[in-house]
């Protein structure tokens, strides 16, 4: 849609805009937004270049020496370089296994917001939009779906999935199993955000100019009012980050999520829960607090942006 | 009557009815009956080509969405529009061009387009023009035409006022070539200075282009200004229509003196006038006989039971029996 006008003068371009606008303004003066968006850019780096940065890699059982086995973190007597953070009982460093596992759960967190957040403003735009018997269809299945509770729902997917996959492709496909279960259950929130505000858009004037103009419905959704409706949509998705990442922990956790071989967070803090009783407390403390870091950085980010983009509390 | 290639739209009969009963749920346990609102009931005029032709009335009267109806954007209950043809270049006879001016200013613009995809909409989306060389060149044009700078086209609308904004959505509408123009109260949202420009510049637009105005107002000195032909519309109907200076020098409708009466004067401030007393009634619930009656300080017994009709009498159309009578 853009259109270059080359006869004027030329504008500040949209990044040096940004940089000057409002937004960045606010992060700015707000240190708790600056030092989770610092922690969470650290965890996201460290964890996407796991295989370069990591000790060893936790999968390789090559690289597994059983004599270095149950080392507690370096800080303690028996530590030992280069195992920061102390080994598990099969002589696997925790540090690598929670950067390799950090990347799964940030990846299918990532992914599977996306996905709810396409299916579900898709779904509140054509419901907004068209309104009566569409929207009152879509709306139903939306509210059919958040009665049941969430972990249900995903677990019942994932199962449903598991048996129609043969056992050798099952583990190839946790991860997709994994977002596709959570995007079933995101998408109906993203979906009443949208509906709300595409109802108002729609009887705003510029898109009845746009109308009797002759533009086509799904062009009026996708130009006119999506670009109108998608502030609350991304103060959602970055909460929901939050919340996505915490429900493939939970599903991990309870052996429905990634399997053993391509650990999550989730699954490295049930693997380490058995040796809790052992004496064993960092292979299952470290894994909790990287988790929790994420989480709480993710939604201190999202209170952030709600307030800086809601404009009676500037 | 005009003659037949003179008339750019003809509205028979027209109404709209909207459905406003109670969800069916409410309707089956607590028995409450379905309900109609008449917003347009049964009107019916002719607009010449290269005229203004004004409606004006009291809020919830019925003029906008008889303006809906006009553009298209939603379809007349019964009765029937009919536009006249216009000679494209090709020669054939097509059908006009129908745009609508919108009356909020800071709703009718897309808050996140620049000014140029604006005004580039409609050209790019009725296939007007191909090239990206050629549709910057005509907004700037159309840019021009309303009275704003060529370098306007890549602001956003937020950057500029009220009536600069009302001139952006003119520039649009002119966009699609229109031949007839619907205006929703393009001046109530502006500074009465302001008011005057856009005014003026939409009457000297008209004697450029050979436009065709449908004018929506409740202010009649705007109207006055504009028109060469007024209808007054009380509760869904048309009660008096007759060309512009006419129906100021001699009105003959007592809703429409209501009106003239509530003109402020600068020659006599203080004047005693008759307050318009009372409100538009409920159009769900209209009164019996004359729509006005229960405001109306001549109304007779017939004035309760009988509905006037909208008749013919010299110089206009009045829908009223003591004017019927005094005829």
């Amino acid at each position: 849609m853009a259109v270059d006008v080359q006869a004027v003068a030329p504008r500040p371009s949209r990044l040096a805009r940004f940089l000057k606008g409002d937004i960045a303004w606010s992060f700015r003066k707000s240190p708790v937004a600056v030092g989770a968006a610092v922690v969470l850019i650290v965890i996201a780096v460290t964890a996407f270049a796991a295989p370069l940065i990591s000790p060893q890699n936790p999968y390789d059982l090559k690289q597994l020496f059983l004599d270095k086995a149950e080392l507690p973190p370096i800080l303690s007597k028996d530590g030992e370089w280069p195992y920061l953070l102390g080994t598990d009982p099969q002589g696997r460093d925790v540090l690598s296994a929670i950067l390799y596992g950090s990347r799964i759960s940030l990846a299918i967190g990532l992914l599977s917001v996306a996905l709810a957040m396409t299916i579900g403003v898709t779904v509140g735009l054509v419901a907004g939009f068209f309104g009566g018997r569409v929207d009152n269809l879509l709306m139903r299945i939306g509210d059919t779906v958040l009665s049941i509770p969430t972990l249900l729902v995903a677990i019942l997917v994932s199962a449903v999935f598991r048996e129609l996959l043969p056992q050798n492709m099952r583990e190839g496909f946790s991860a997709a199993i994994l977002v596709l279960s959570i995007a079933l259950t995101g998408w109906v929130q993203y979906a009443r955000t949208v509906r709300a505000s595409t109802m108002v858009e729609r009887r705003k004037e510029y898109v009845l100019a746009a109308r009797i103009i002759g533009v086509k419905p799904s062009r009026i959704m996708r130009r006119h009012i999506l670009p109108n409706t998608l502030t609350p949509v991304l103060v959602a998705a970055t909460l929901n980050l939050g919340l996505a990442i915490l429900s493939e922990a939970t599903l991990s956790f309870l052996g429905v999520g990634m399997p053993v071989t391509q650990p999550s967070l989730g699954t490295l803090i049930r693997i380490g829960n058995q040796y809790l009783f052992s004496g064993l407390w960092w292979v299952v403390v470290f894994p909790a607090v990287q988790l929790a870091l994420i989480v709480l950085s993710v939604n201190l980010l999202g209170d952030w942006l709600r307030d800086a983009l809601n404009p009676k509390l500037r | 009557m005009p003659d037949q290639a003179d008339i750019m739209l003809t509205v028979e009969d027209a109404a709209c009815w909207f459905d406003v009963s109670p969800p069916w749920l409410a309707r089956v346990v607590e028995r409450r009956p379905r309900r109609l609102l008449k917003a347009v009931d049964g009107v019916s005029f002719t607009v010449r080509r290269g005229t203004t032709f004004s409606i004006v009335g009291e809020s919830g009267c019925g003029k906008s969405t008889l303006a809906r109806l006009v553009v298209g954007l939603i379809q007349p209950t019964r009765g029937r529009l009919s536009f006249g043809r216009v000679d494209e270049a090709a020669g054939a006879g097509a059908a006009p061009r129908v745009q609508m001016i919108f009356q909020d200013p800071y709703a009718s613009l897309n808050p996140r387009w620049r000014v140029a995809d604006i005004i580039a909409e409609p050209i790019r989306e009725l296939g007007l023009m191909r090239h990206s060389v050629d549709i910057e060149a005509r907004v700037a044009e159309l840019l021009g035409l309303v009275g704003l700078a060529r370098n306007d086209a890549c602001r956003y609308p937020h950057e500029f006022s009220g009536g600069q904004r009302q001139r952006i959505s003119i520039a649009r509408a002119l966009a699609t070539q229109a031949h007839f123009l619907v205006c929703d109260e393009p001046t109530s949202a502006l500074d009465v200075s302001v008011q005057a420009q856009i005014l003026n510049l939409m009457r000297a637009l008209q004697a450029e282009l050979n436009l065709t105005y449908l004018f929506i107002s409740h202010n009649l000195a705007v109207v006055r200004h504009m028109s060469d032909e007024i209808a007054v519309m009380y509760l869904g109907r048309i009660v008096e229509q007759a060309p512009a200076e006419e129906l100021f020098a001699a009105a003959r409708h007592p809703y429409t003196r209501l009106l003239l009466d509530t003109i402020p004067d600068l020659e006599a401030p203080n004047r005693s006038r008759a307050p318009l007393a009372g409100e538009v009634p409920n159009p769900i619930d209209p009164p019996a006989g004359c729509a006005f009656h229960p405001r109306c300080a001549r109304a007779v017994e017939r004035c309760r039971t009988e509905t006037p009709e909208l008749r013919t009498i010299a110089g206009g159309r009045a829908a009223c029996h003591l004017v019927e009578q005094a005829a």
